[in-house]
């Protein structure tokens, strides 16, 4: 067994900076390099490509960035585990094949997470009395099941363990948890059980502060941001993993970005809930045991995390379609920016209910004033204000009445108040709206399946 | 004495459906106490009035000097329905951090 393993994170979402998996893989040592690729509405997306060809459906980076970090990986042994494969996993080990012969990059294992997706079994699911409930309105799935855009259950760390067992270098998932992908070679390295929740926990928390890239070392930082040296290359974190269940948070040395106790703290509260609950498919975290402290300069000891046996559920995300939406805008200059922004809203307003449209909502936001923080914008006085963009968006079931608001923005350059500018875009289009839909399923129903790709 | 929240804390804000979560953390021991002591449900609630149009909830995490606070109703349908420029609730931490507290 290994004392320590370094864990680099190389992705936050799909669109995070792309040299930085590089620079992970170059810039120091590494054992595993993992990224998350899969925010709710990427499934979606992915779901849309894939119907339209049945080879897509998987996040398109991966095989242009296998190109450059495959051979440097063989060499110095990295293995590396994404979410990236979306709805189809397997297409997205086959592209990667694909590269490695193309690299002549031989005696390469992928390993293929499969089953999460449930999107075809959704009527069987429902039939046997899985009902699939939105754990926010409690209604049955049933009542959007003709508009659903896909249906993936959450997988946790195990089946990505299983792939590493079967002598997997590259582990491609589907919908798994982000905080999965890195507790995995923990579990798989240092032998950790499936009932030892503390570990399990430390390394879900150490995948939370992973999950969001440079989140951690100093990217989005509220305290003194100003303090963070080198943004334009910023290092993303890296986890040095213990058998223990104690971790060091720390990033390359060459590499900008700044690891402190608050760059990982803000990381640690976001987008929690009840932090005596972190709940994932593995184990629920409890956030009120964690410690933390500086251990040295860009090093941060995490220690002392205590955990829960899992739930007996998989959570499920399905996303369906819900109606349009539309969003243009327009800037105002000095003098008098505000007013005539807020004119100009009256007036397409008043034309939007003579042409009797139907829309679910419109919402104005005056951009350089208070589209942030609404009524906590401090008044100004109007004279210091250089100028202001008027953003106005709907959202309705009815496409045409989308469609027709978004022939309604440009007119006002000609037809509405003075030194207006900023619509160089051409009509705004109707986007569809991908909806949520969180709902629960018991453990038993779904089989996580892991296959080897070898080349 | 009236001292500015963000003088004393810094934090970090996001979504959770149409729920945004919104994590404040004091920079020391004795600015927790502060924050601890008066950044209530109800305070907070008033703070983000209409932007926030359901309950809110709070939790404290001692261990990391912070809070996190769920602010229900918050993001117009979130992530991908709302119409918001800020959809996912990701300024609303510099928000919170306007606050003004009255302190012996």
């Amino acid at each position: 067994m290994k004392d320590k393993i370094r864990i680099a994170s190389g992705q936050g979402f799909w669109g995070d900076l792309i040299e930085a998996p590089y620079y992970q893989v170059t810039k120091g040592q590494i054992d595993y390099l993992v990224m998350d690729y899969l925010a709710e509405v990427t499934m979606s997306i992915l779901q849309k490509q894939k119907n339209k060809n049945p080879e897509l459906g998987y996040a398109k980076d991966i095989p242009e960035l296998m190109k450059r970090i495959l051979p440097i990986c063989k060499e110095k042994n990295i293995k590396v585990i994404t979410n990236g494969g979306g709805v189809n996993p397997v297409a997205c080990g086959k592209a990667i094949v694909k590269v490695a012969e193309s690299l002549g990059v031989k005696g390469l294992k992928i390993g293929i997470v499969l089953g999460d997706d449930i999107k075809d079994s959704i009527e069987d699911l429902i039939a046997g009395g899985s009902y699939l409930k939105n754990m926010e309105s409690g209604v049955c799935i049933a009542s959007v099941k003709d508009k659903l855009l896909s249906a993936n259950v959450y997988f946790g760390a195990f089946p990505i363990v299983q792939a590493l067992q079967n002598g997997a270098d590259i582990v491609i998932t589907g919908r798994t948890t982000d905080t999965g992908l890195t507790l995995a070679p923990m579990i798989y390295e240092f032998g950790w059980k499936q009932n030892e929740y503390d570990l399990l926990s430390a390394g879900t928390i150490a995948g939370h502060i992973l999950e969001c890239g440079a989140q951690s070392t100093g990217g989005n930082f509220l305290g003194d941001w100003e303090s963070i040296p080198n943004f334009a290359e910023i290092g993303f974190p890296i986890c040095e993993a213990f058998p223990n269940g104690e971790f060091m948070i720390t990033k390359h040395e060459s590499l900008g970005g700044k690891v402190t106790v608050e760059t990982v703290s803000e990381q640690l509260l976001y987008e929690i809930g009840n932090p005596e609950e972190y709940i994932t498919p593995d184990c629920v975290a409890d956030f009120t045991s964690i410690q933390v402290e500086q251990a040295g300069e860009n090093r941060v000891r995490v220690f002392g995390i205590k955990g829960k046996p899992e739930t007996e559920f998989y959570k499920v995300s399905c996303s369906y379609a819900d109606g349009f939406s539309s969003s243009g805008s327009l800037t105002y200059s000095w003098p008098q920016a505000l007013t005539k922004a807020k004119a100009a809203d009256k007036i397409l307003r008043k034309r939007l209910e003579l042409l009797n449209l139907s829309f679910d909502e419109i919402r104005s936001e005056f951009v350089g004033y208070n589209s942030c923080h609404g009524p906590l914008a401090k008044e100004l006085d109007e004279d210091l204000i250089n100028e202001i963009q008027l953003r106005i968006s709907v959202r309705s079931q009815d496409y045409h009445s989308v469609e027709r608001f978004g022939k309604e923005i440009a007119p006002l350059i000609l037809t509405g108040p003075p030194s207006v500018t900023g619509f160089a875009g051409g009509r705004p289009k109707p986007n569809e709206v991908v909806a949520f839909w969180p709902a629960l399923l018991s453990k038993k129903l779904v089989e996580p399946r892991v296959e080897i790709l070898e080349v | 004495m009236k001292i500015k929240l963000i003088d004393i804390a810094h934090g970090r804000s996001g979504d959770k459906g149409d729920a945004a979560n919104v994590g404040i953390i004091a920079y020391d021991e004795k600015g927790y106490e502060i924050i601890e002591k008066h950044l209530t449900v109800e305070r907070v609630k008033k703070h983000f009035e209409g932007i926030c149009f359901g309950a809110v909830e709070r939790f404290e995490l001692p261990n990391l000097r912070a809070l996190n606070f769920i602010l229900h109703n918050t993001l117009g349908g979130g992530g991908t329905v709302s119409l918001k420029l800020d959809a996912q609730g990701k300024t609303l931490a510099a928000a919170l951090l306007r606050m003004e507290i009255n302190v012996q």
